[in-house]
């Protein structure tokens, strides 16, 4: 259908222009008639000299018809292609590449069947936020014939086609998190799930494919979707989804003789899978009451794929302003959406924040750990990284501005995750005068009676709650959290009852047997399995948001008041600010603090949050973009959701499930500085 | 995409028309502009052959005629082009529910308003050939298809464009009766396994929205899809569906407050289903372990629809040549391909090899014999009277009731092949009969025909003699046993693959240690029922469709590559009470399974508490009555009894409903009869 209206939206365009064309064409024509005219050789010359004569008959005629002749001749033009298209036989695009490429490497699969890898321990893929399938199983009248069609994933047409009915069927009650009445949206099941996210636009997809060759199939593979917009206890409340995983796992481990799982869960996966343990080993009301040895008698391995174990910044400024550059690829799917006025008059923003603030998942992903993990407010594990246009420099000028590059490391406090005003960011925190927001009154509500049904917790707030805020300057991760309960009470009062973001003082207290600790590596022990082994696999290589610079907006009543500064740069001193943001290394999305902290310094070894011992990987690809066109998303990408194509990682994920350990692979792997940073980070072990 | 398919043969059908079109527009422009470039032509044409260095060919024709030809057809190409999208955006921008299009009311919103939620989870499985088939593995002639379906949900355009790689990956070992080596092909899982056959071709789709607004959603129903091709045991080898039902059943079972769950088999997956549950109660090396109580404990009712417990005389067909009408609807689907020449006009023979290589056929064969199907002079419906027959009688009402007499000694339905209208005709004791000497001699006097010029077809005819053929025609008749017998003769492998897996007699002793063995499952006449009697069995059919039963056969005229010797006697028309026609003596029934497969089970075979059903589970029989679609806006009909369209009939779905709601087989109105199973049942003489 897309590809219909895009060609029908082109045609217009493109008949303009060669219209004229033809006009031009034909006057061509008399001339060279008017050349020939006088010998009067040329039949056509005579011919059309003779219609000139009835001209206006003519005219009319080539007006609306040659427009419908450019149609017709693109149709056929197009239809052709597409039939040769079709003809073509599948393996030609890849003759085309390797003629200009050279021979491309076996894809990882191939290679490693041909050395006689078959498949031996079953796989689980837990897909991360976003890039799961949603359909819908009931709704309202305005989904109309959309009965089990995707609302998220694949083309997006409904987004398009009833904006508004959308949003409303995507969002979630705000109070319970649940559904609201109504309205039933399901995860899809199957591989289908989050094989593609849009036509085209792989996540799973080639990783199982490159399983598929040693031997996977249906049978021992398994895609644990779940409903990624609902807190995780909530899945199983509402979609009994945990009970589904653990029977499925149980299954596969039963009927392949009793070989253990690998895991494979994927950016918030992770969160959920970590809750997933501690479910499945808690007495049964609230937890799955498979006794305290299944995750030793199940699980082999956990190979977590760009993990957001500690949270991502990212989740903040999605939060507080729905900024997120892109909290997973919303905007990189469709870019146009938020800057367009599909809702009507500039309220895109509101509209997604609205949605957004009602999917509690996002709030998992909030920092944990406050302070201690990400910094004060004039101290930070990152402090001496520099950003990778200054590395290049030094590259070239080795040793030559060590003092500027210490410089940069003292003038960049990634702790403060918000500050207001770029000054600010950069002063010494005995120069800041904070205001204290936390008891603020919030003063009278902003007349919204203009803003139609959008609403945001902004509403409110009033004028003296945003100026309360913009007036405490700095935050860090732990006021941040304060920051989120003053704007957004609601939503942070339903989170609170799923999530938390602290750490643990004593572990064996009874309280950390509630469910909202579980996916919060900082508040839960490991699972009782000294066999099993965790695997961080990221990639590194790519500037990564980690803290923001903010202003006010301007304030009109509609607005959400507070955004991103994307005028405040680092120029030549601070590479790492760009567009209000500061950057540090990690997958895009995914610092590398966030996703390699726990497996390089929280579990290795025996610790408190390990007992016993279970043995941990750090695997880091390097981030290298295409080298060509022809390579798409890359074979050594190390971006957040592009890191599923990568070779090296592939073929890591199929040696651990044909029944490699982790030594066998080659242990760490490390090219960032996050032994540096993690040492750097005092927490109690 | 579908649209995008439709579309593009839709245009691509276009040019063809327009040919006629232009013509036409070519003369009348003819007519139109012949005056002034005749007299041009006269006075310019001795010049014009000097100066063509631009109008290379235009010289033998009028220029601007010329012009106009190629751009016409580019104009009306546009034109219709931009009229569909016109169309095709009005239409996109009507009202879903536009006034006069409404549809009536499904039933599943109607009993959501009678308060009916859902209750007990359901357990769909789905029959042959309904089940999508994708592939994970194969040869390189199908690089690209990873994971792409071979067999139903898209639009089989595969079989199009490479149709002897399609083959080659849908058939099995010959021997095995697995995956040849190198090919993995699986079935598709989840509810897009057989919700649509093909784009628009509903199978269950319509009964899961109706379940869905009644609550259901996809944590308390399940399609228990499983690859069709394999015999039922293998499925449980090779993908471990069995295991997989039996877990899913359990959670399904555990998540939803310990409520039961009503299982909803359609044609061959009632069979299926009848081999899960002695399944699973048989310990672990065969069976699933599931111990002697988990059919009781987990399964509130099985509500079998269409149910093909006895068989299906399709099969026989399909066995034989290849040539049932439909034996799922291969045909219906793509009606032009069997008898077209896409496979190189052999296209029968290729169908032969690949579906004999699927032992789930050999699964639908009739069973019980002749004590269930009739023998040479007797069979269970012989007084069925055909509609065309009745029809007359209704007219001319005093018409002779000679006649009718007459009709009850004709029709022999127990004779299920018979060579010649003549032979099917005959009293028994007038015909010829082959000696079990001579049929042994069968088996041995095989010679290999010539077959080097067939190319790479292989059926195993080619290694049946010619002379072998005639006697088997000359054999005349056949009954349900001993076409087993023929069956051995003239496809050995296949028979001797699938027997390992099914059986089609009927038990002396069910106590007998031997049918613990796995390919008796399958068989309702071979084993008992599980102990469970709180559990209900319902039986779900259509009937008043003429439903293939026996066959008239002819050798087929000899050629070479024509490797099969038999096919159907489509000539063989009207016998005297209409039930012949093309060949085919047909019987009451919803177009494949006749009534008397899906019906007498629980019409007599497991009523009560008889040996077959030791604990008494309660069967309940509901006939569905066939009625066509009014008009075009039903689609396939609500009220349809057709095998497959019964899934969209109203009075089905409700009935699954409210025993998905928690309704019992009493509250439903128990039996509900319009044909004449009771008196065929009654006629079986079957020990219970």
């Amino acid at each position: 259908m897309t590809a219909l209206r895009r060609r029908k939206g082109k045609k217009p365009q493109n008949s303009e222009p060669q219209s004229e064309e033809n006009k031009e064409k034909k006057s061509n024509e008399t001339e060279e008639c008017s050349n020939t005219e006088n010998l009067n050789l040329n039949p056509g010359c005579s011919s059309s000299s003779s219609t000139s004569s009835s001209s206006s008959r003519r005219r009319k005629w080539s007006c609306v018809d040659s427009c419908c002749w450019f149609i017709g001749c693109i149709c056929s033009l197009w239809w052709f292609m597409l039939f040769l298209y079709n003809a073509m036989p599948a393996s030609f695009p890849q003759y085309v590449t390797e003629a200009i490429t050279g021979p491309l490497p076996d894809p990882p699969g191939v290679k490693l069947a041909k050395e006689g890898l078959q498949a031996k321990h079953p796989v689980v893929f837990v897909p991360g936020i976003v890039t799961g399938g949603l359909e819908l199983w009931e709704g309202h009248s305005c989904a109309e014939g959309l009965f089990r069609k995707r609302l998220w994933g694949g083309t997006f047409g409904e987004v398009y086609k009833r904006p508004l009915c959308w949003v409303e069927h995507m969002s979630l009650d705000n109070e319970t998190g649940l559904d609201p009445p109504g309205i039933k949206i399901r995860p899809v099941s199957g591989l289908v799930a989050a094989d593609y996210f849009a036509p085209g636009y792989f996540v799973w997809a080639v990783l199982i494919a490159n399983l598929a060759r040693i031997g996977y199939e249906d049978k021992n593979m398994y895609m644990a979707a779940y409903d990624w917009r609902i807190s995780f206890q909530n899945t199983e409340v509402r979609d009994q989804t945990l009970s589904r995983i653990k029977s499925n796992i149980e299954l596969m481990v039963a009927t392949s003789g009793g070989k253990k799982v690998v895991v494979v869960p994927h950016s918030m996966g992770v969160l959920y899978f970590l809750h997933f343990m501690k479910w499945v080993e808690a007495p049964a009301p609230m937890g799955g009451g498979g006794g305290p040895n299944w995750c030793a008698e199940h699980i082999k391995a956990v190979m977590n794929i760009g993990g957001p174990f500690l949270g991502v910044p990212k989740a903040v400024s999605g939060l507080f302003s729905a900024e997120a550059k892109d909290i997973a690829i919303a905007r990189a799917v469709a870019p146009g959406v938020l800057d367009m006025d599909v809702f009507g008059f500039f309220q895109t923003l509101q509209h997604v924040m609205r949605m957004t603030r009602s999917w509690d998942s996002t709030m998992s992903m909030i920092p944990k750990g406050g302070d201690t993990i990400w910094g004060g407010l004039d101290w930070s594990p990152e402090e001496g990284h520099a950003c990778s246009s200054k590395k290049k420099k030094n590259g070239q000028t080795s040793g030559h501005n060590k003092t500027g590059d210490l410089a940069n490391s003292v003038r960049i406090k990634y702790g403060r995750l918000l500050s207001f005003g770029k000054d600010v960011a950069d002063l010494h925190s005995s120069e800041i005068e904070m205001v204290d927001f936390r008891g603020a009154i919030k003063g009278n509500n902003l007349a919204n009676i203009t803003c139609r049904d959008v609403w945001t917790e902004y509403h409110d707030m009033g004028i003296g709650g945003v100026k309360a805020v913009a007036d405490y300057k700095v935050y860090t991760a732990n006021s941040i959290l304060d920051l989120l309960h003053f704007v957004a009470p609601k939503m942070m009062k339903r989170g609170d009852e799923h999530f938390s973001y602290g750490i643990a003082d004593d572990l064996d207290d009874k309280k950390y047997d509630e469910y909202k600790y579980w996916s919060n590596p900082l508040e839960t022990k490991l699972p009782n399995a000294p066999e099993m082994e965790i695997f961080s696999m990221y990639g590194v290589g790519i500037p990564t948001e980690r803290a923001y610079i903010y202003k006010f907006s301007p304030a009109t009543e509609c607005y959400i008041p507070f955004q991103i500064d994307t005028s405040a740069e680092g120029g030549e001193g601070g590479p790492c600010l760009k567009g209000g943001v500061y950057s540090v290394d990690g997958d895009e999305t995914v610092p590398v603090l966030s996703a390699g902290y726990m497996c390089a310094k929280g579990w290795r070894g025996k610790t408190r949050f390990n007992p016993s011992g279970i043995r941990t990987f750090i695997k880091e690809y390097r981030h290298a973009p295409p080298a060509t066109l022809l390579e798409g998303r890359g074979t050594q990408s190390g971006a957040h959701v592009d890191i599923m194509g990568n070779f090296a990682l592939i073929e890591d994920i199929i040696r651990v499930a044909a029944g490699a350990t982790g030594e066998e692979i080659g242990g760490d792997q490390v090219y960032s500085d996050i032994l540096k940073w993690s040492d750097r980070i005092k927490l109690k072990l | 995409m579908g649209s995008i398919l439709r579309f593009r043969k839709l245009c691509f059908l276009e040019p063809v028309k327009f040919t006629s079109n232009d013509e036409k527009r070519k003369a009348e422009e003819e007519k139109q502009l012949s005056p002034s470039p005749k007299v041009d032509q006269k006075t310019s044409q001795p010049a014009a052959a000097t100066t063509t260095a631009l109008l290379k060919d235009k010289t033998k024709k009028k220029p601007l005629k010329e012009w106009r030809c190629i751009d016409s057809c580019c104009w009306t190409i546009g034109y219709l082009c931009t009229t569909w999208w016109l169309l095709l955006f009005v239409y996109h921008c009507l009202p879903a529910n536009l006034a006069g299009l409404k549809a009536p009311e499904p039933p599943g919103s109607r009993l959501r308003r009678d308060g009916l939620t859902a209750l007990h989870p359901v357990v769909l499985v789905p029959g042959i050939v309904t089940g999508g088939l994708e592939l994970w593995e194969g040869r390189p002639c199908s690089e690209g298809l990873f994971r792409r379906r071979l067999w139903g949900g898209g639009s089989f355009t595969e079989i199009f464009k490479r149709p002897m790689c399609w083959l080659e990956h849908l058939s099995l070992d010959n021997e095995t009766g697995l995956d040849p080596p190198g090919i993995r092909v699986r079935a598709v899982p989840g509810l897009v396994a057989a919700d649509y056959f093909a784009p628009g071709y509903f199978v269950w789709a319509i009964l899961i929205e109706n379940l869905a607004r009644i609550g259901y959603e996809g944590k308390n129903m399940y399609m228990a899809a499983y690859d069709w091709r394999l015999s039922f045991q293998n499925t449980e080898t090779r993908d471990q569906s069995l295991s997989r039902l039996k877990s899913k059943i359990e959670l399904m079972y555990i998540t939803n407050g310990y409520k039961k769950v009503v299982v909803v088999p359609h044609s061959m997956g009632v069979i299926y289903f009848l081999h899960f549950m002695k399944w699973v109660e048989t310990p672990p090396p065969m069976g699933g372990g599931g111990g002697s109580n988990w059919c009781s404990k987990h399964i509130k009712a099985i509500m079998n629809i269409g149910p093909a417990f006895l068989g299906v005389p399709k099969a026989v067909g399909n066995m034989l040549s290849a040539e049932s009408k439909d034996v799922a609807f291969i045909r219906a689907m793509a009606p032009g391909l069997l008898d077209s020449e896409i496979l190189g006009l052999q296209t029968l023979e290729h169908v032969m090899r690949v579906s004999r290589t699927w032992d789930s056929t050999i699964s639908l064969l009739p069973k019980g014999g002749e004590t269930i199907w009739g023998n040479l002079d007797w069979s269970p419906e012989e007084d069925h009277v055909c509609e065309s027959a009745k029809k007359f009688d209704a007219k001319g009402n005093n018409t002779d009731g000679r006649r009718d007499f007459q009709v009850l000694e004709s029709t022999n339905y127990g004779r299920i092949i018979s060579f010649g209208k003549k032979s099917s005709e005959l009293l028994s004791s007038e015909l010829p009969t082959l000696g079990s000497q001579e049929q042994a001699s069968l088996q041995n006097g095989n010679s290999q025909v010539s077959n080097v010029s067939c190319g790479k077809v292989w059926t195993e005819y080619d290694e049946v003699s010619r002379e072998c053929i005639e006697r088997i025609a000359e054999n005349k008749v056949y009954t349900v046993k001993t076409l087993l017998d023929l069956f051995r003769s003239i496809a050995p492998k296949t028979m001797k693959r699938a027997e390992a897996h099914f059986s089609h007699g009927i038990a002396g002793n069910l106590d007998d240690p031997k049918y613990n063995h796995y390919k008796y499952w399958s068989n309702p006449l071979e084993t008992k029922l599980p102990d469970a009697p709180e559990m209900e069995i319902y039986c779900l059919y259509g009937v008043g469709i003429p439903t293939e039963r026996s066959y008239v056969y002819k050798v087929s005229p000899s050629s070479r590559c024509r490797s099969i010797p038999i096919q159907i006697d489509s000539s063989a028309d009207g016998s005297q009470n209409g039930c012949l026609k093309g060949g085919v003596y047909f019987v009451d029934g919803d177009e494949s399974v006749p009534v008397l497969s899906a019906g007498f089970m629980c019409a007599k075979g497991w009523r009560g508490k008889n040996r077959f059903n030791p604990s008494g589970i309660a069967t309940y029989v509901r006939e569905y009555k066939h009625k066509a679609p009014a008009n075009f806006l039903e689609g396939r009909g609500l009220e349809s009894g057709g095998h497959v369209d019964i899934m969209g009939n109203v009075a089905l779905i409700e009935d699954v409903l409210r025993v998905a709601a928690g309704g019992s087989g009493v509250e439903l109105g128990g039996d509900r009869i319009y044909s004449d199973i009771m008196k065929m049942s009654e006629k079986i003489k079957l020990r219970l």
